[in-house]
C-alpha cells in the first residue's frame, strides 16, 4: 500500500503559495483566497457526501460564519483574520450541534431538502432585518492581521498567506480525522447502515460529528469571504449559493481533502471565462460544463491524478 | 549613402513622436457593468446598455450635441468593455477586481443593484479607480461614508417616494388612509418605509392600512390584491418593478384596484409603453426623475431621444436616460480636467476633482452634484397622471418638484431628513 | 380584518396553481425517482411558447374563444420538442448512477435551457392579456375576481380527477403503479420500463408547461420565470410526499391556504411560511404526509 503523501503535498502547496504569492498578479491572489474560502465549505460538503448524504443547505453555515465576522466588526471593530474565522467557525459549529439532532435522522433527498428548507428560512429571517440591510447587506471594515493593516500594495499577498495557512492547518486535521475509526465510518453508512449498527458503532453519532465538522468549515469559509470581500448579504444563505457548493463538490470528486480547493480554482477560472466569452449566455457555458463534468468525470478532476495504472 | 542617412534620422525622429502620437490618439477603456441575464436585464440592464453602444457611438464619431462635440472623452475615442452584472455579490466583485486589474480599464460606469454599489464602493477606493454608479436606489452610500473615486450621476430613490408624497398631497389634499404593495427586499422595504414616512409627516392623521410585502418575483398577486381591495384604502403605493409590475397591473385592473383609488406605481415608467392599455386613467406614474415622459424638451433629449428610438424601435426608459446621464457627466469632468491641466491625458484623480460639485446637461435636464461631499448627484423630478388621448397613454397633471425640495441637503441623512419635517 | 370569503378564494385559486405547477414534479419522481429539476424550465417554456402563439393567434384576428387552445397547443409542442430528447439523448443514460448525480445533470440541462429560451425569444416581456379578461368576472365578499381564475381550478381538478383515474382505473396505470414499486422486477416481467419513463417524463413535463402556459395571461412572461416555481413546487411535493398524487393535492391546499392566511392577517411572515411548513412537516412526518414507505434492502 501507497503511503498517502498528503502531509508533503500540503506543505508543499504552503510552500508553493508563500512564495510564488510574491510574483502573482493582484487580481490571481484575490481569486485564490476566495477559493480558499469555497474550498473550505466543499470539504465539508465532502465529508456529508463520503456518507451519502447531500446537503442543499451548506450556505446555511457559510451565511452565518460571514455574519459573525461582520457583527465583530460591526458592532465592536474587531477586524482580525484569525479572530473573525474562529468566531464563525465557532457560531456555525454551535448551530450544527443544535439542528444535527433533527437532520442527523434524515437521509438521501429529504436530508437535501430539509437543509435547503433551514437555510432558506435563515435567509428570510435576514431579509426581513432592516438594521442588518435587508438584501443589501453591509460592507466590512479592511482587514487586519494580528493587529497590524498591511500596506495597500501588500494586502492581498498577506491575506492570501494568512487565509492559505489557516486552510491548510484544517486540511490537515480534516485528513487526520478521515483517518479515525470515526472518520471512516462515511462510506460504510453510504453502503449499509444497518451492518454499521451490527458493527456496534452509532450511524447517528457519526452523522453528527460529521455535519458539526462540516459546518464549522463552511463557518471558516463564511468569515474568509467575508472578510475578503468586505461586504456581506442575505444572499449567501439562498439555495443558488448551495447548488453552487454542490457543483464544485461534484466538480472535484472527494478523492482527497485537496480536491475541492482544485475544484473551486477551476470553477472560478470557468465562471470568468464564461462571463468573457459568453456575456449573455453564461449560463448555458457553466451547464455544458457542469454537464461534461459529470459525463466524463464521474469521480471528479480529482480522479485524473488517481488513475490507477493497470498491468 | 546621403539620402539614406536623411531616411534613418527621419525614420528615429517619427519613431520617438510616435509613441506621443499614439498616446494621445489612444482610446479610453471604459468598464460598463449592468445586468445583461436575469430579470434585471430586461427593464434595465439592456436599455442601459443600448443607451450606452448609442451614446458612445455617437460621440467616438463626434456628433454629440454641444458642449460634448468632441470626439470621445477629450478627443480620445472610447472603447467599451461590457460585463454582466449578474450573480452573488462575491462574484461581482471578483468581476470588477478582473475588470480594473487584469482588463486595465481606465474608468468604470455602471451598476443597478445597490447591493452591488455597496459592495463596490470600497473596493474602488481600495483600487483608486474612479467608479461612477449610473444607478442603484440607495442613499446609504454616500451617507455611511466618504469617498475620493466614487461618484453616482444619479438622485438617490428617496426622491421617489417623498416625491410621490408631495403629489399626493398637491392633487388629493388630505387622505384618510394608504397602503403598500412593495417587493420584500431592500428596495421596496426602503421604498415603503420613506413613502410612509413622508406621508405621515404631511398628513399626520394618516390611517395605514396594510402593507403588503410579498417575496420579489412571486408573481401571482389574488391574495394580496384581495387585501388591498378589503382595506378600502386611498392611496396605494408601489414600487414594483419589471415582470412584477407588469403582472401587478395585469391582474389588479381587471380587479377594479384602480377605481375609486389614487395607485402610485413609483417605477411604473418602465410599464409604461407595452401595458398602455392595461393602465387605466388616473394612475400615478413615476420615472425615478425626469426621465421618459417627464424628460425636458431640450436639444439633449431631442438628439437622445430620437436617435435611440430610431436605432432600437423602442423609446428609452429611466434606466437608459440615466445611463446617458451618466456618460455625458464624466466626459464633461474628463474635459473639463483636461483643461485644467494644459490638454494632457487626465488622471483618474483629477477627473474626480472635476465632477465634485459639477454642474452639467443632459437629456433628463440639469444635474448637480450637490451632496455626499459633491460626490452624489440631485436632480427635480416630477410626477403626473395617466391618461388615455386618442390611443396614447400621455401624462397629464404634471407636477414638478425642484431638486432641494425632494433630496436631503449636504450632510443630513436621508431617514433624519424625512423625519424633521424636510428642513432644507 | 378581512372576510373570511376571500381569504378562501384566495387560497383555493393559489392552491389550484401549485397544483398544477407541482404534479408533474412528484409524478416524475414517483416513477422514477428523479427530482427533475428542468421542471421549472417547461414552466417558462410553456408560458413563453403559450403567451408568443397566442399573441400571434390574437394578431391575426383568429376568434378569441379559441385562444384556450392555442395556449393548451403551445405547452404541448414545447414539450414535445424537448422533452423527449432529453429523455432518450441524456437522462436515459443516466439511470443508474446516484439520484443526486441525476439532480445535478437536471440542473445543468436547467441552466442551459434558461440561456436558450433568452436567445430564442429575447429578453422582452411577452403579454398576453386577452385571455384573462375574455371571460368577465365574478364577486365573493364584495369583491371582484375574474372567472379566468375558475378554468385554473377547473383545470387542477381535471388533472388531478384524470391522473387519479388512469393510475387506479387502467391497465396502463396498473402497468405504471408495478414500475414505480419495482423497476428490475417489472422488465422481467416483460413490462416494457424505457417507453414508461420515456412518456413519464414527457407527460410530467408537459404538465409544468401546462401550469406555465395557463398562467401566462395573467403575468408577463420574462426570463427568469421558471426559477422560483421549482422551490416552489419542490416545498409543495414534499409536504406532500414524493410521488403520491394525493399528497400534491393535500400539499398544494395546506401551502395555498397558510398562504392566503398569512398575507391577510400577518403580512410579516410570509417570506419563509412555505419553508417553515415544509420544516414543520418533515420534522414530524421524515416522509411528508403521504410519503411512501420504502422496503430497507439489505
Amino acid at each position: 500500500m501507497r503511503p498517502d503523501r498528503t502531509p508533503l503535498l500540503l506543505g508543499a502547496i504552503l510552500a508553493a503559495v508563500v512564495a510564488g504569492g510574491l510574483a502573482l498578479p493582484q487580481w490571481l491572489l484575490f481569486i485564490l483566497t476566495i477559493a480558499c474560502a469555497q474550498g473550505l465549505v466543499v470539504l465539508g460538503l465532502n465529508l456529508l457526501i463520503r456518507a451519502g448524504l447531500v446537503s442543499f443547505g451548506q450556505a446555511l453555515f457559510y451565511c452565518i460564519g460571514a455574519y459573525t465576522a461582520g457583527g465583530l466588526s460591526r458592532a465592536f471593530g474587531i477586524s482580525d483574520l484569525f479572530v473573525q474565522m474562529a468566531a464563525g467557525t465557532a457560531t456555525a459549529a454551535l448551530a450544527a450541534f443544535v439542528l444535527g439532532f433533527l437532520l442527523a435522522r434524515y437521509r438521501g433527498i429529504f436530508f437535501g431538502l430539509l437543509s435547503l428548507a433551514l437555510s432558506m428560512i435563515f435567509y428570510g429571517l435576514i431579509v426581513k432585518s432592516e438594521t442588518l440591510g435587508s438584501t443589501d447587506g453591509f460592507n466590512l471594515a479592511k482587514a487586519t492581521l494580528l493587529g497590524v493593516r498591511p500596506g495597500e500594495a501588500w494586502v492581498r499577498y498577506a491575506v492570501l498567506v494568512a487565509a492559505a495557512s489557516v486552510t491548510l492547518a484544517a486540511v490537515f486535521l480534516a485528513w487526520r480525522f478521515l483517518r479515525t475509526p470515526l472518520g471512516q465510518l462515511g462510506p460504510a453508512i453510504k453502503d449499509n447502515e444497518i451492518r454499521v449498527e451490527y458493527m456496534g458503532a452509532s450511524v447517528r453519532y457519526a452523522i453528527h460529528v460529521n455535519y458539526v465538522i462540516a459546518a464549522a468549515l463552511a463557518g471558516a469559509g463564511g468569515a474568509l469571504a467575508a472578510t475578503t470581500v468586505g461586504h456581506i448579504d442575505p444572499e449567501m444563505a439562498y439555495w443558488t449559493t448551495s447548488g453552487e457548493f454542490v457543483f464544485i463538490a461534484v466538480l472535484s470528486g472527494t478523492g482527497s481533502v485537496v480536491a475541492p480547493f482544485l475544484g473551486a480554482l477551476i470553477f472560478g477560472a470557468i465562471h470568468t471565462v464564461a462571463f468573457d466569452l459568453s456575456p449573455n449566455t453564461w449560463q448555458m457555458s457553466m451547464g455544458l460544463v457542469l454537464l461534461a463534468a459529470i459525463v466524463f468525470l464521474p469521480d471528479g478532476l480529482w480522479s485524473l491524478f488517481t488513475r490507477r495504472k493497470t498491468a | 549613402m546621403e539620402g539614406l542617412k536623411k531616411v534613418a534620422v527621419a525614420g528615429v525622429i517619427a519613431a520617438a513622436l510616435a509613441p506621443l502620437g499614439a498616446f494621445a490618439q489612444q482610446p479610453v477603456k471604459v468598464g460598463f457593468v449592468m445586468f445583461l441575464s436575469g430579470p434585471a436585464a430586461s427593464p434595465f440592464g439592456v436599455p442601459a446598455k443600448n443607451a450606452a453602444d448609442f451614446v458612445v457611438d455617437e460621440l467616438n464619431a463626434g456628433k454629440g450635441p454641444a458642449p460634448y462635440g468632441k470626439v470621445g472623452f477629450g478627443g480620445s475615442k472610447i472603447e467599451m468593455v461590457a460585463i454582466d452584472e449578474a450573480g452573488p455579490t462575491t462574484s461581482v466583485v471578483t468581476e470588477y477586481r478582473n475588470l480594473v486589474q487584469r482588463s486595465n480599464v481606465d474608468l468604470v460606469i455602471g451598476y443597478i443593484s445597490s447591493g452591488s454599489c455597496l459592495a463596490i464602493a470600497p473596493v474602488a477606493e481600495e483600487l483608486k479607480k474612479f467608479t461612477n454608479f449610473f444607478d442603484c436606489g440607495t442613499p446609504r452610500i454616500f451617507e455611511d461614508a466618504s469617498y475620493k473615486y466614487v461618484f453616482r450621476t444619479s438622485p438617490t430613490a428617496t426622491m421617489d417616494s417623498v416625491g410621490a408624497a408631495f403629489f399626493v398631497r398637491d392633487t388629493k389634499g388630505k387622505v384618510k388612509s394608504i397602503a403598500g404593495v412593495n417587493q420584500n427586499y431592500a428596495w421596496g422595504q426602503d421604498s415603503w418605509g420613506d413613502f410612509e414616512a413622508s406621508m405621515k409627516q404631511l398628513d399626520p392623521g394618516v390611517e395605514v392600512k396594510t402593507s403588503q410585502m410579498p417575496k420579489l418575483f412571486a408573481g401571482q398577486y389574488n391574495a394580496e390584491i384581495s387585501s388591498l381591495l378589503g382595506t378600502g384604502a386611498d392611496v396605494i403605493h408601489s414600487s414594483f418593478w419589471d415582470g412584477d409590475l407588469e403582472a401587478f397591473i395585469l391582474q389588479a385592473s381587471p380587479r377594479g384596484l384602480f377605481d375609486k383609488r389614487t395607485v402610485i406605481l413609483t417605477t411604473g415608467e418602465t410599464a409604461m409603453h407595452k401595458l398602455a392599455a392595461q393602465i387605466p386613467d388616473g394612475t400615478v406614474l413615476g420615472a425615478r426623475g425626469p426621465f421618459g415622459p417627464y424628460a425636458p424638451d431640450n436639444a439633449y433629449n431631442r438628439w437622445f431621444a430620437k436617435g435611440f428610438e430610431a436605432r432600437f424601435q423602442a423609446p428609452p426608459n429611466y434606466a437608459s436616460y440615466q445611463m446617458a446621464q451618466a456618460i455625458l457627466g464624466v466626459k464633461a469632468a474628463w474635459e473639463k480636467a483636461m483643461a485644467a491641466n494644459g490638454g494632457k491625458r487626465p488622471t483618474n484623480e483629477e477627473v474626480g476633482a472635476a465632477l465634485e460639485h459639477l454642474a452639467f446637461d443632459g437629456p433628463g435636464g440639469h444635474v448637480r452634484m450637490a451632496i455626499g461631499k459633491g460626490h452624489q448627484a440631485i436632480m427635480e423630478t416630477a410626477y403626473g397622471m395617466t391618461r388615455n388621448v386618442g390611443g396614447k397613454l400621455t401624462m397629464v397633471d404634471v407636477k414638478r418638484y425642484p431638486a432641494e425640495t425632494v433630496n436631503p441637503p449636504e450632510g443630513v441623512k436621508s431617514a433624519d431628513w424625512i423625519k424633521g419635517g424636510f428642513k432644507k | 380584518m378581512s372576510q373570511i370569503g376571500p381569504v378562501l378564494v384566495d387560497g383555493v385559486i393559489y392552491s389550484a396553481w401549485l397544483f398544477i405547477a407541482a404534479v408533474g414534479l412528484t409524478l416524475v419522481y414517483g416513477v422514477m425517482k428523479i427530482l427533475n429539476v428542468t421542471h421549472g424550465s417547461f414552466y417558462a417554456l410553456g408560458a413563453y411558447a403559450g403567451a408568443s402563439l397566442t399573441g400571434a393567434w390574437l394578431v391575426k384576428g383568429y376568434p378569441p374563444m379559441l385562444s384556450y387552445a392555442v395556449l393548451l397547443g403551445g405547452a404541448l409542442l414545447a414539450t414535445l420538442a424537448v422533452a423527449p430528447a432529453i429523455e432518450r439523448g441524456l437522462l436515459r443514460f443516466m439511470y443508474a448512477k446516484d439520484e443526486v448525480v441525476i439532480l445535478l445533470v437536471t440542473y445543468a440541462l436547467f441552466l442551459i435551457i434558461e440561456d436558450a429560451i433568452k436567445l430564442v425569444w429575447g429578453v422582452n416581456p411577452y403579454f398576453v392579456a386577452e385571455p384573462y379578461a375574455l371571460l368577465g368576472s365574478f364577486e365573493v365578499g364584495g369583491l371582484k375576481y375574474p372567472t379566468y381564475n375558475l378554468i385554473l381550478v377547473g383545470l387542477a381538478l381535471a388533472l388531478a380527477a384524470g391522473l387519479a383515474w388512469v393510475l387506479r382505473g387502467t391497465r396502463v396505470g396498473k402497468l405504471l403503479s408495478a414500475v414505480i414499486h419495482d423497476p428490475e422486477m417489472s422488465r422481467a416481467l416483460g413490462v416494457n420500463v424505457d417507453r414508461f419513463y420515456l412518456v413519464t417524463f414527457t407527460l410530467g413535463c408537459f404538465l409544468a408547461a401546462l401550469g406555465g402556459s395557463f398562467t401566462s395571461p395573467t403575468v408577463s412572461v420574462v426570463p427568469g420565470l421558471g426559477v422560483d416555481v421549482i422551490v416552489l413546487s419542490f416545498a409543495v411535493v414534499v409536504i406532500g410526499g414524493l410521488g403520491s398524487l394525493p399528497g400534491a393535492a393535500l400539499g398544494a391546499v395546506i401551502v395555498g391556504l397558510v398562504r392566503s392566511l398569512s398575507v391577510h392577517y400577518l403580512p410579516q411572515v410570509e417570506l419563509f411560511v412555505i419553508y417553515s411548513v415544509m420544516a414543520l412537516v418533515l420534522a414530524f412526518r421524515p416522509r411528508g404526509l403521504f410519503g411512501l414507505a420504502e422496503p430497507r434492502k439489505i
